[in-house]
């Protein structure tokens, strides 16, 4: 339409495999993108920790900027002070979650590797198994009772509440969590190739037209390291709700 | 909007069952994505909307009310995704 080819969708999410190809350990961008993720995660703190001084410098100043982030709004408003045991497990999340996600705007990756659903899912499936052991763990088997017929709700709402409650806890939230991740990350990156695209055909064809769409896409750039934050956030301050929220019966 | 639907569906009737199909797809995705949209859009107003309130009215407690406003908009945000999830299947 109007001399414009935009890409199908199939080309936008899926690399081909560069190396192992053909086995289970095959490797492409999105794989690759994980693994620089996790380095980073494991080096920004396995350094700043390695050289721990008194008076932070350099790397150790934006580890504990971030741990100290992390417990400020994430842990004390949701687990309060009991919850500093989680500190390590929501840090790191929020971290890889972070950086997964930043590799969207980074100029020659561009490519948001959360925009796949296998980490968004993992990591669900992984929150999903903690919230509940935790569940277990605090309340025993009143766990179940607790979670599935909440208090303060008359008696005959229980048939219309019970199985709410029930696929809330065992369906609702681990889903909803990936792909909560997932969709913010497939439609920033198709927002941004849209305007990527479209300043790429108005510079061919006019120069001048490209400058609108060009604007717009350095704007949405900017808009998208926003949400890869948020995103990243809220994903950990979630977390942090559904543990808080099985520990303790509402 | 019925009316352009009929319009567009007599106009697809002239042409193969198949076209047809992937053009009653397109139009199931993007009116699926604008109707999931309108909720999540007025509610997420109504969440902002009143934390700005909250923190106007009680500066002190600005950090709870982000938080929680996070955690409004998240759950509020999901039904526009599910559609959204939703356009991207029923793509053609």
């Amino acid at each position: 339409m109007f001399g414009l080819t935009f890409p199908p969708i199939s080309h936008l999410f899926e690399w081909p495999d560069f190396a192992f190809e053909g086995t289970p350990l095959a490797m492409n961008k999105t794989v690759l993108i994980y693994l620089v993720a996790l380095a980073l995660t494991l080096g920004l703190f396995l350094i700043a920790g390695a050289r721990g001084k008194l008076v932070p410098t350099g790397v150790q100043t934006v580890a504990e900027g971030g741990i100290e982030f992390v417990e400020s709004q994430i842990v004390s408003p949701t687990l309060g002070p009991s919850g500093a045991r989680f500190l390590p497990l929501l840090t790191s999340m929020f971290f890889f979650v972070f950086f997964t996600n930043i590799f969207e705007v980074i100029p020659g990756v561009q490519f948001p590797a959360n925009a796949r659903m296998a980490m968004p899912a993992l990591l669900a499936v992984m929150v999903w198994v903690i919230y509940n052991y935790q569940g277990f763990k605090s309340q025993g088997l009143a766990y179940i009772k607790n979670a599935i017929f909440p208090s303060g709700v008359p008696v005959a709402l229980y048939i219309l509440v019970a199985p709410i409650e029930l696929l809330q806890v065992l369906i609702i939230r681990p889903a909803s969590l990936a792909i909560r991740l997932w969709a913010n990350m497939v439609a920033g990156h198709l927002l941004l190739v849209t305007f990527a695209v479209l300043s790429a055909t108005l510079w061919d064809s006019t120069y001048v037209g490209a400058i609108a769409p060009f604007a717009m896409l350095v704007l949405m750039t900017g808009f998208e390291i926003l949400v890869s934050f948020l995103q990243a956030f809220i994903f950990t301050i979630l977390t942090a709700v559904y543990i808080d929220g099985a520990q303790r019966p509402h | 909007m019925l009316s352009l639907l009929f319009a567009q569906l007599s106009f697809l009737a002239q042409t193969g069952p198949n076209e047809m199909l992937e053009g009653l797809k397109a139009i199931g995705a993007g009116l699926g994505y604008g109707l999931a949209a309108i909720g999540p859009g007025i509610g997420i107003g109504i969440v902002v909307g009143n934390a700005i309130t909250a923190m106007a009215r009680q500066p002190e407690a600005a950090g709870v009310a982000r938080t929680t406003m996070f955690l409004g908009i998240a759950f509020t945000e999901a039904l526009a995704l599910i559609g959204f999830v939703v356009f991207i299947l029923l793509l053609p």
